[in-house]
């Protein structure tokens, strides 16, 4: 037996390419399904985990999983918005409280999620270090957020414009990073949070400039007529809120009418979400309301047969290699018949030459299933990090 | 030390047949055989190590009748008692000069590779001038080199009996010399037997004996030569 490895293993190594690629073919074809099956797995969980968390969420009438996705994940996509006076409304109703969302908003690629200190408290997500934001301008980070961007309480953080040559649309503004959350392995992990009249500002509802009643510079007016007062483009537009400025911030029009993206509702009791759900159902309520649970499972199972599909791939290119390995070792048996013929004649048994052939497959399939099980624990230490970057 | 009587063999699907009346050959000496290609005397190597098995007839080493042993106890005979030289040299490219050596250890199990096993291997590459090359692999060698590796190899169990099959087939005349000479040496210091087919008229004259398969062939045998060369003719 030792001698068999021995000769086994000098034949791979002298061959070290042939063998090499081999036991990389190996390794991938088992590999891949498993990685996939892993990735997939606790996608599944983790995609679940965060559904099943959250019991409601209300948005405006369209595509359910894109209601969800941004609520839940905070993907790029922009939603038809509500009102905050949808907010008002579901909370008046005494069935359970409202968390507005409202993204779309990035900086430095990662979302700005607008929300109040509710969300946090419904998450479970404490703070790793600083302190919770406060006031107007203060934003704290997720914990990937801060580790990629290498990010402490007390830096800044600026939001990105929507479109560089949109001189007139969406200002950025510089926020105060007030805290760096607990990482928490959700998409939470990966945004950026402040409170919904930041995002307001940001969207260009609510802003702060120079002071317009300045009488040292009249340029600043362009009219004053019925306490309407029109400003030139000379007036200084604040990007940054700072003590000094923050009374110069307001917004235009009435709190009831700005936009969020969506509504997470947190239920009194399973009797009070039942009874609300009626009421969406029956249209009384004029959005849309979703468990999220339904809308993932839904989405998970398209995602499983699809797997399906790569599962039936990955068996016939499995099959594929190995009628193509066997092809190999048969040629190679042939090519290395003078190889054999003198093992026999120098006083090998066949049963022995079986044995060093059979333990050169032996060794390659070891090494491939030990660098496939190698990838696989070692893609289990990112695949965390898999998921929050590409798919959730 | 061996001896054939009455032996007939024939290869299946073939017109090629062996018949050997009587053959011996004495312990500790150098025999050389000779004769036409086709001739059987590759074949009769075979007999005796026990690869092939006549239809008729016996081969005797010592008091064993290596035709009636079981295929297993052919190739444990072989193990222990002969030592195979090769024209091609067959040396497997993929060990080194060393494991080219000792490969009969690694094959049997009946054969452990010990310190003493180990110093035999130094005193052979020494002995054939082959110890610098121990760790490199037999494409780095030349033919001589790589004659003497194989050898080596067949000497590595001290065997009381070598069968070369035209070890000097594939060498240059000084080559040849070295090749036969490391041979020789060897048989005369350890009491060695030593079977070698060669079709080299000129080596002849160092051997104890030269046997030529024209002369072993029995007159039926004979005839039917004669016969097939006045048909050509």
């Amino acid at each position: 037996m030792k001698n068999s490895f021995y000769l086994a293993f000098q034949y791979i190594w002298y061959h070290k390419i042939r063998s090499l690629i081999l036991v990389a073919s190996i390794t991938i074809i088992v590999f891949i399904p498993n990685g996939l099956e892993k990735l997939i797995t606790e996608s599944e969980v983790r995609m679940m985990d965060r559904a099943v968390s959250t019991p409601l969420i209300i948005g405006e009438k369209g595509s359910s999983t894109d209601l969800v996705i941004n609520s839940l994940y905070f993907q790029d996509e922009k939603l038809e918005p509500v009102s905050m006076a949808e907010v008002d409304e579901l909370n008046s109703l005494g069935f359970g409280y409202c968390i507005p969302v409202l993204t779309g908003f990035n900086a430095r690629s990662y979302p700005i999620v607008g929300t109040t200190l509710d969300y946090l408290k419904f998450r479970n997500m404490t703070l790793s270090e600083g302190k919770n934001m406060a006031i107007l301008g203060d934003c704290i980070l997720g914990h990937t957020v801060a580790m990629e961007l290498n990010l402490k309480s007390g830096d800044h953080i600026i939001s990105s414009p929507e479109s560089f040559f949109d001189f007139a649309g969406v200002y950025p503004l510089k926020m105060k990073i007030t805290g760096i959350l607990d990482p928490t392995n959700t998409p939470d992990d990966r945004a950026i949070f402040t409170d919904i009249k930041n995002t307001w500002i940001i969207m260009g509802i609510g802003h702060g400039h120079q002071d317009l009643g300045d009488e040292t510079d009249p340029t600043l007016v362009m009219e004053n007529k019925d306490g309407v007062v029109t400003a030139t483009a000379k007036v200084f537009m604040y990007n940054e809120i700072t003590e000094e400025n923050r009374d110069s911030f307001h917004f235009h029009g009435l709190q009831k009418d700005f936009p969020v993206s969506s509504i997470l509702f947190i239920p009194k009791d399973e009797k009070s979400l039942t009874i609300l759900r009626g009421r969406f159902e029956s249209g009384e309520i004029g959005t849309q309301a979703i468990v999220p649970q339904q809308v993932v499972r839904n989405l998970l199972n398209s995602i499983f047969r699809i797997k399906q599909i790569f599962d039936g791939v990955f068996i016939a290119v499995g099959f594929a290699t190995l009628l193509i390995f066997i092809l190999i070792m048969t040629l190679t048996i042939r090519l290395r018949k003078d190889e054999i013929n003198t093992l026999e004649t120098i006083g090998s048994s066949r049963f022995k030459v079986a044995g060093i052939l059979s333990m050169e497959v032996a060794i390659m399939f070891v090494a491939s299933l030990t660098f496939a099980f190698i990838l696989y624990i070692v893609s289990g230490y990112y695949v965390n990090t898999f998921i929050e970057k590409f798919i959730i | 030390m061996i001896s054939i009587r009455n032996l007939y063999f024939k290869y299946p699907k073939s017109d090629f047949q062996l018949q050997i009346a009587a053959l011996a050959f004495r312990k500790g000496e150098t025999h050389a055989l000779i004769g036409p290609s086709g001739s059987g005397k590759t074949t009769l190597l075979n007999l005796i190590a026990g690869i092939s098995v006549p239809h008729e007839g016996s081969i005797n080493y010592k008091n064993l009748e290596i035709n009636k042993l079981s295929e297993a106890e052919r190739r444990a005979f072989r193990i222990s008692n002969i030592g195979f030289v090769f024209q091609d040299f067959k040396l497997i490219n993929y060990l080194t000069v060393y494991d080219n050596i000792i490969l009969p250890y690694r094959i049997n199990a009946r054969l452990k590779i010990d310190p003493p096993v180990r110093n035999r291997l130094n005193m052979l590459s020494e002995y054939a001038g082959i110890h610098k090359y121990l760790s490199k692999y037999p494409k780095n060698l030349s033919q001589g080199e790589r004659q003497r590796v194989a050898i080596c190899r067949a000497l590595i169990t001290q065997p009381e009996l070598i069968l070369a099959d035209e070890p000097t087939g594939n060498l240059d005349p000084k080559n040849k010399k070295k090749i036969l000479d490391l041979l020789f040496r060897y048989c005369k210091e350890e009491e060695t037997t030593l079977i070698t087919v060669t079709h080299d008229h000129e080596l002849l004259p160092d051997f104890n004996e030269v046997i030529d398969f024209n002369d072993l062939l029995s007159e039926e045998e004979t005839q039917a030569s004669i016969n097939k060369k006045n048909t050509e003719s």
